[in-house]
């Protein structure tokens, strides 16, 4: 009896294995050697088969990953890696620090087609110590350098003699991650099994299927028929189309805010946008709740500078402008803008404000947005006409070569606080980031003293400073930040919520034994899906 | 006839040449160059990576150079590489066509198999209920947009009646299936695909076979043909259907190219991997090689197609002839 | 019952054309105001149709819409149908050298990637809805032309048409009052669908900016909008869909009123 009740308490304890998640997107990835690849589907799916020398942890903090630990040496030059030492690829060879060095030639070889060799450019010199140290030294201090670090290692006894750019290995890799990687089927899924001898643990879940429908009204019919377990919503399928009984019973819902901003930017050598007090009263005239109540649904909150909300790098003392279009109108006067000849729209010198928001092509929240920014800016005798774009033309004829008025856009909002390329004086020449062409020496300074400490307080210090900095500036509008809204199929436990998301520990999420519903497969058997 | 064929089919190859020279040319001229849509605009991605990325490709060669070196590897065979991700095109287009293929011969049959009885009928019965009726009814089927029509269709057989799946082409574990498992695993997903993609295909086919029946009855030798005390059936489907299948045939021979081809919300609404989605990819990339091939594909197929209809017509109407005025 | 037909077509057509002239008279909002208290409202008295994602009503979008919508289908349809006949019917007639080039150039223009063309085009004239008509118009006449042409071929061999020749009449006289009446059949079926296809061609061109630009609604543009909230606000799909259906339904009943009237 004693015996029969202390099995049955550690089976409720204890964490089942098995099972499937089925996971929805509406994009395939392009390349699963994440080297050569930088779309989401492709980062998402290749993230599960390999690891890099360091990661993320729930808090948003770099823990180690492959290595084990670091040591930060002479003056911030130099980083020290120590490995750990019972990783193994999938196919049973042991990884060490030669994969890593492999890794960074192939980052700096100009004939291999990854995008991310900047970081790695700045490195003076790698060197392995021994098979599970190495050690880096940089040309200047570099603070997100650590970072650049979380970069997938790829094995070199697969790759050596390959050429990475045509290799089959992008459809059939090799990793140290928690699942191993099965099956590809083009535009239609891609499937990983665990790999039982991870080094953290065996993750619970056997398998992993990413399964792409491009169409988000058909994976919504999809979650109706428990056909898949994870998905991203719509703020309306969100709001009004899942408060049924069904979804409460079979999923569970997550809102979380998104790592990402939506801003409009406007071109600064406009002489109609070079005045500060133009831009911050175009700021005033525009409600962003208003945005967010109608884009969003109420699901978002407004944006005040370039920083994640929450994280060490954002200035809680910045506050939003309130919506104040009398206050734009001052503003506006105060600048020369005046309704001189009465017609209802503001002129200045015999000419009328007006001018175009160009936005991409694709993307309903922004056209959206753009039109509500139009119709308040017409309000107070502004006329704006939006405009879509077809990316390529977009991206080649309106941004590289700034030719346009006003752009509404959004910019991905990453861990690493460092945005130097995006609001430094030096990244205006055709095709770099500060397309609005911001120059500003205090940030600029800010910017460039924020690369250079390791040490967190000093770096928070510069970039609270630069937030507030562009935020009474204007450079662009910012709008807002979304909420990432997802569902997940309610037989999955062990989701732990954090401000970095709930991907994070999905090795530990599992399925009790009574409610999986993918059993393994066997070629003889029936596979049956039980609802 | 056989020197006809013959000299048309030598065409082809000039047209081809200058159906490529020309595409190549337009494409290039018009506003946008090939980008990596995901590395533009990342910040974490700099400029002299982009520019260095764009020398690989040899994007930085002249028009000329670039069209000529297409040319040669073309001659070969080859169609040379996909830039967005460096994969073979011909394999990239390989690995779609048989779905797309098989969705589109599948509803071009049924097309055919339900519009043109049904065109006839409505020209038999011309003004009455039944015709107006039809008429409301193709035109209904034909402005109802595809998405709307696909998620009615889900929403009632899937979810309602829950008969068959939502999307893809195959189920979860469909490796697993003995083969006939599989084949109607395969006829499930199809199913609700080929009906919506045929839906809007009534209205052309059956109002052409209406609109030229009642052309063809109205005709003299039809007048005579009755005369002549032959069958009601015999006069309709030997006198009159033989006179009235031109346009048939000419919508053929238009339809062959769009064998290869798909549209992008239908694939993306039933999530299946086709030729459409990996040819607006292409156009939105300006992924060069990707398009020239589908310009190839196109031209060949279109040439084929008109060719194909101009020798039907020959074989339905004795008095068409090719070769002398 | 022929100009019964004719009758009711324009009836319904000219209606909407009214509709679409007198739009700032007779909608009644604003087609571009507005109103977060008013998402995706299901129709009702105060708004007949319902209102869409950004609160506006949209009985007053498809009103304002069938400005952009009718005018594309009928000039677009129309410069296509008149290429179309022109060289389907010259290449029937006179067969040959002439024929053969003007197929070949016929395959030359189907084969063409279109897009780019449409881009280089929008990137130097800009998008208007005037250079919409006319592209949607110069790159969709190749169905006609051969549909007039297989008519042609073999009209030109009956009986009637010989008899003509024989007596002497012109070419002219022969292709104008004889050759393109007997083949106008497939020609008006072709137009009738060719309108409801030009104003969603057009809402293609605008989904990737190519065409109106927004706030200006088209009944195609709002279609493609409706896509995303089909699950919650039917009204958006089904009405402007419903005024493309009826659209076509009238240009049908003109078409085959205008056929009785002619043979």
């Amino acid at each position: 009896m004693a015996v029969f009740l202390f099995l049955s308490a550690a089976a409720a304890l204890a964490e089942d294995y098995g099972d499937a998640i089925v996971s929805a997107s509406i994009g395939d990835a392009r390349n699963l050697i994440p080297l050569l690849a930088s779309d989401v589907p492709s980062s998402e799916v290749a993230g599960l088969i390999f690891n890099g020398l360091v990661k993320y942890d729930k808090d948003v903090n770099l823990i180690g990953d492959l290595a084990e630990s670091w040591e930060i040496r002479d003056h911030n030059l130099v980083i020290i890696f120590h490995l750990r030492k019972n990783v193994l690829w999938h196919d049973g060879h042991r990884f060490s620090a030669h994969d890593v060095e492999f890794t960074y030639q192939k980052l700096i070889d100009p004939k291999v087609k990854t995008p991310y060799g900047g970081d790695f450019e700045r490195i003076k010199s790698l060197e392995v110590i021994d098979d599970y140290t190495v050690k880096v030294t940089y040309k200047e201090p570099f603070a997100p350098a650590l970072s650049s670090w979380g970069m997938s290692v790829i094995p070199r006894h697969l790759l050596e003699r390959e050429d990475l750019n045509t290799s089959r290995f992008s459809r059939h890799p090799i990793g140290t991650g928690p699942y191993k990687f099965k099956s590809w089927r083009t535009q239609e899924k891609i499937e990983l099994v665990s790999n039982h001898g991870y080094f953290e643990h065996r993750p619970y879940i056997d398998r992993y299927i990413y399964r792409v429908i491009p169409d988000e009204s058909t994976i919504f019919l999809e979650l109706q028929t428990q056909g898949v377990d994870s998905a991203g919503l719509s703020p309306l399928q969100y709001t009004r189309q899942t408060d049924t009984p069904f979804f409460k019973k079979y999923y569970q819902k997550f809102r979380l805010p998104s790592f990402a901003y939506t801003y409009l930017g406007y071109n600064l050598r406009d002489p109609k946008f070079s005045d500060k007090r133009v831009r911050q009263a175009l700021n005033y005239a525009v409600d962003k709740n208003e945005i967010i109540g109608i884009v969003l649904l109420g699901l978002g909150r407004v944006c005040t500078g370039p920083y994640l909300p929450d994280t060490w790098a954002y200035n809680p003392k910045v506050g939003p402008a309130a919506f104040d279009p009398q206050k734009a109108r001052e503003l506006l006067k105060e600048a020369g803008w005046a309704d001189s000849d009465n017609d209802g729209w503001l002129d200045k010198e015999g000419k009328a404000f007006e001018f175009t928001i160009i936005t991409n092509q694709g993307n309903e929240e922004r056209l959206k947005v753009a039109q509500i920014i139009q119709r308040r800016l017409k309000d107070i005798g502004i006329k704006v006409s939006v405009r879509v774009s077809e990316w390529s033309v977009f991206l080649t004829e309106n941004i590289d070569k700034r030719n346009f008025e006003a752009v509404l856009l959004g910019w991905a909002l990453p861990r690493e606080p460092d945005n130097y390329d995006i609001f430094h004086s030096s990244k205006t020449a055709e095709g770099q980031f500060n397309f609005v062409t911001y120059k500003n020496e205090e940030v600029d300074r800010l910017l460039t003293e924020g690369r250079r400490y390791f040490d967190v307080e000093k770096r928070k210090a510069c970039y609270q400073r630069i937030h507030e900095i562009l935020y009474e500036e204007q450079p662009y509008m910012f709008i807002y930040v979304p909420d990432g809204l997802s569902v997940l199929h309610s037989r999955f436990k062990g989701i732990r919520l954090a401000p970095i998301g709930i991907g994070y520990n999905f090795i530990d999420w599992w399925v009790p034994l009574a409610e999986q519903k993918y059993k393994v497969v066997n070629p003889n058997s029936k596979f049956k899906i039980s609802n | 006839m056989l020197t006809y064929i013959v000299r048309r089919l030598l065409g082809i190859i000039p047209m081809l040449l200058g159906i490529t020279v020309l595409s190549f040319l337009v494409i290039k001229l018009a506003p946008g160059k090939p980008v990596m849509l995901q590395y533009s605009l990342n910040p974490k991605i700099s400029l002299e990576e982009i520019r260095r990325l764009e020398k690989l490709e040899g994007f930085d060669k002249p028009l000329h150079i670039q069209y000529l070196n297409w040319l040669k590897n073309l001659s070969r065979f080859n169609f040379g590489r996909s830039f967005s991700d460096g994969r073979p095109v011909t394999e990239k287009i390989i690995e779609r066509l048989p779905v797309t293929l098989a969705i589109n011969i599948l509803s071009l049959l049924f097309i055919f198999a339900i519009a043109l009885p049904w065109g006839i009928k409505c020209a038999l019965k011309e003004g009455t209920f039944f015709d107006n009726a039809s008429a409301l009814t193709m035109f209904l089927l034909f402005a109802a947009p595809t998405f709307w029509l696909a998620l009615l269709l889900m929403q009632l057989f899937c979810i309602n009646l829950g008969l068959l799946p939502i999307s893809g082409i195959a189920s979860l574990d469909f490796e697993y299936f003995p083969w006939w498992k599989k084949l109607w695993d395969l006829g499930r997903h199809m199913f609700l695909p080929v009906l919506v993609s045929s839906l809007g295909g009534f209205a052309g086919v059956s109002r052409y076979m209406r609109s030229n029946m009642i052309e063809a009855m109205n005709q003299p030798y039809i007048y005579t043909a009755r005369a002549k005390g032959l069958s009601e059936a015999t006069v309709i489907y030997k006198h009159a259907l033989r006179n009235a299948v031109l346009p048939i045939v000419t919508i053929i021979g238009l339809s062959i190219p769009g064998l290869l081809g798909g549209s992008i919300i239908f694939e993306s609404i039933f999530a299946i991997p086709g030729i459409g989605r990996l040819f607006y990819e292409a156009a939105t990339m300006r992924d060069l090689n990707l398009i020239m091939a589908e310009v190839v594909l196109v031209a060949i197929l279109t040439m084929l197609g008109n060719l194909i209809a101009d020798i039907a017509y020959a074989y339905v109407d004795p008095r068409i002839r090719y070769g002398k005025r | 019952m022929g100009s019964k037909r004719l009758l009711f077509g324009c009836l319904i057509i000219g209606i909407f054309s009214l509709l679409a002239i007198a739009a700032p008279l007779v909608s009644p909002y604003d087609p571009s105001s507005i109103d977060q208290a008013g998402l995706l409202m299901p129709p009702s008295a105060r708004h007949l149709l319902g209102t869409d994602g950004l609160g506006r009503d949209l009985l007053s979008r498809i009103i304002y819409g069938a400005r952009i919508s009718l005018s594309i289908g009928l000039i677009a349809v129309g410069i296509s149908v008149a290429i179309g006949l022109v060289f389907g019917a010259v290449s029937g007639f006179y067969g040959g050298l002439i024929d053969s080039l003007i197929m070949r150039f016929v395959d030359i223009m189907l084969c063409f990637p279109t897009f780019y063309l449409i881009l280089a085009v929008t990137a130097i004239l800009g998008p208007s809805i005037f250079n919409i008509m006319i592209i949607i118009g110069l790159t969709s006449w190749m169905g006609t032309a051969r549909l007039i042409r297989a008519e042609i071929l073999s009209l030109k061999e009956r009986e009637f048409i010989q008899a003509e020749r024989a007596i002497g009449a012109s070419s002219s006289r022969i292709i104008l009052r004889h050759l393109i009446p007997n083949a106008i059949g497939p020609v008006m079926v072709n137009a009738t669908l060719g309108i409801a296809g030009a104003i969603l061609v057009e809402s293609g061109l605008s989904f990737l900016g190519l065409g109106v630009q927004p706030p200006t609604p088209s009944w195609g543009n709002i279609l493609i909008e409706s896509k995303s909230t089909l699950g919650v606000a039917w009204w958006i799909t089904v009405f402007p869909g419903a005024a493309i259906l009826t659209t076509i339904l009238g240009f049908n009943f003109i078409a085959e009123g205008l056929k009785k009237k002619i043979g």
